[in-house]
């Protein structure tokens, strides 16, 4: 069965697809240079912007923790949950160059124990949930360790 | 700001929060009885409804004003519906205040009540992949507790809090609201039964998390000329002195639920104050007062912690030394600055479009010296602080 199993991304456009070097994208105003994410179109969001395009544009993959939090029981639907419920941490990174704080789930294995504010952090995929046919993929926080440093 | 954009608060009333399971309209029903009794009036003199919305009840919620109005008996008075979240008890506040001083009534009635769902806030229901507040949940499972979570997590490593510190703002809290009537927790709390309680979201245990409640509120606030003529004297009678509903200013750099990420400061610098920060610093500046002339705040404990930061946005202390605040024991009924003397969210839950409300109905009856068993002795200004989702500040500040 494993071999049938597809990977599609749980959420569409928000993420590059390369497994060993991903990236958010996010969308980039043409006229003042400012950042959005998620990826969007119309409007610039900066008010003395009155630009009405925004392009997509691949964020950097590293940034620091501004905050971190782990999920002690099951969220409920539409979230899908592992049975049985396995913790999971979250991190709220603050990306390099964009200037812009980015919650996400944090790589398994990781838990809140191993954060801390500050601390560097870079861009992965993993599987969210399975079903039969498919395993769901999103972007997840990793710690930046001397292997991928 | 003058005292001419001043207000009177002629009555407040609550129904009691709790878990009851019923129509939403009915808690508002009591409410605004008890207030039209409080101020000595009937339903026939309002000449005015602003209703605060709940978005969890179906149809009804959507037309709060009219919602109200139906229930007490249609008399032909104008309404209005408020929506601003959290918020949306201030935002009526604010409607009713303009109608009042624009001179399009001179008595109006300000109302808020919701029915709450067991358990997580979750997003309506049905499959909406462009929809962030269902993407969230879905991609993330970012509950509420989540966000509430990072802001506690920062405080500790940003600034050396500990759980402990956590607890004893719900300490805190459990001793102002075991005596009052209106709260649904009546029970004294130790450190212990904070720390034994499970982890929801680290580092946030059950017991730092405000529960979700059913309640109503209301206020029958008029013009000055009116109070004076129904009264005969001003004195002793609240007066909101200025209401602050302001937004966020670009960019935004605070995670903010339900947001997925804050705005960029790439190309704009960030404003000099968080949003967190504005909400009452714009109240100060309408009604011309500083934190250091406040006798009590009630603000929005969402959790523990995140009481932790309103001392720190409304400016009882600098950033960073709230936990010395608390731990002073000034924010404590006794110390200099009490804060949530009725017991703030951690006794009574959230009953959202209501809540705003039940916090202006706190420093009326504390500005009244009616606060048995919780009164702040001698108070004479307070100030109201929360935040609603989607950017709504929410600020009164009520003097006597």
């Amino acid at each position: 069965m494993a071999e049938t199993v597809t990977q599609v991304s749980a959420v569409e456009g928000w993420f590059t697809t390369d497994a060993r070097e991903p990236r958010l994208i996010g969308a980039r105003c043409p006229r003042c240079t400012t950042i959005v994410f998620p990826p969007r179109d119309g409007a610039c969001p900066n008010p003395d912007c009155d630009s009405d395009t925004l392009e997509r544009t691949e964020l950097s993959r590293r940034g620091r923790i501004w905050s971190y939090t782990e999920n002690r029981y099951a969220p409920p639907p539409p979230y899908v949950a592992a049975d049985p419920f396995e913790p999971y941490a979250l991190a709220a990174v603050e990306l390099d160059d964009e200037g812009i704080v980015v919650l996400g789930r944090v790589v398994q294995g990781v838990h809140a124990l191993d954060l801390r504010v500050g601390m560097p952090m870079q861009l992965e995929l993993d599987t969210l949930h399975r079903d039969d046919e498919h395993a769901y993929v999103s972007y997840v926080w990793a710690p930046v360790t001397e292997a991928t440093a | 700001m003058s005292r001419d954009h001043e207000v009177a608060i002629l009555g407040v009333g609550m129904h009691p929060w709790g878990k009851w399971g019923r129509d939403f309209t009915e808690y508002g029903l009591v409410a605004a009885r008890a207030a039209l009794a409080d101020a000595n009036l009937a339903w026939r003199d309002i000449q005015f409804v602003a209703g605060a919305d709940t978005i969890r009840n179906g149809y009804p919620g959507f037309i709060a004003g009219a919602t109200f109005a139906q229930k007490l008996g249609w008399t032909g008075v104008r309404v209005s519906s408020n929506y601003a979240a959290c918020a949306s008890g201030t935002s009526a506040l604010h409607q009713a205040r303009a109608q009042i001083l624009a001179g399009f009534c001179d008595v109006a009635l300000v109302i808020g009540a919701d029915t709450a769902p067991q358990g997580f806030f979750a997003p309506v229901g049905g499959e909406r992949r462009t929809d962030p507040d269902w993407l969230r949940f879905h991609l993330l499972g970012a509950t509420n507790p989540v966000y509430f979570a990072l802001y506690a997590r920062r405080r500790m490593d940003v600034y050396g809090a500990t759980t402990e510190d956590f607890a004893l703002v719900k300490v805190k809290n459990s001793r102002h609201g075991a005596s009052n009537p209106n709260a649904r927790y009546r029970k004294e709390t130790v450190v212990e039964d904070v720390m034994n309680s499970p982890v929801v979201a680290d580092p946030l245990r059950l017991l730092d998390i405000c529960a979700t409640s059913d309640g109503g509120a209301a206020l029958i606030v008029s013009s000055i000329d009116f109070a004076r003529r129904h009264l005969g004297s001003l004195d002793g009678v609240p007066r909101v002195a200025a209401v602050s509903t302001v937004t966020p200013r670009y960019p935004q750099t605070v995670l903010e639920l339900p947001d997925f990420a804050t705005d960029s400061n790439a190309a704009a610098a960030a404003p000099e104050h968080s949003f967190r920060d504005s909400i009452a610093r714009a109240a100060y500046e309408e009604a011309g007062v500083g934190p250091e002339d406040l006798s009590l705040a009630e603000v929005y404990d969402l959790s523990t912690a995140l009481e932790l930061d309103w001392y720190e946005n409304i400016g009882l202390c600098d950033q960073g030394d709230a936990e010395k605040l608390l731990r002073s024991g000034d924010t404590t009924i006794g110390g200099r600055i009490p804060v949530n003397p009725s017991g703030g969210l951690a006794c009574f839950g959230e009953a959202i479009p209501a809540q705003a409300i039940a916090q202006v109905c706190e420093v009326v009856w504390q500005l009244r010296g009616q606060a048995h068993g919780r009164q702040v002795e001698g108070a004479t200004v307070g100030v109201t602080a929360n935040q609603g989702l989607f950017g709504h500040g929410s600020s009164a500040i009520v003097s006597v």
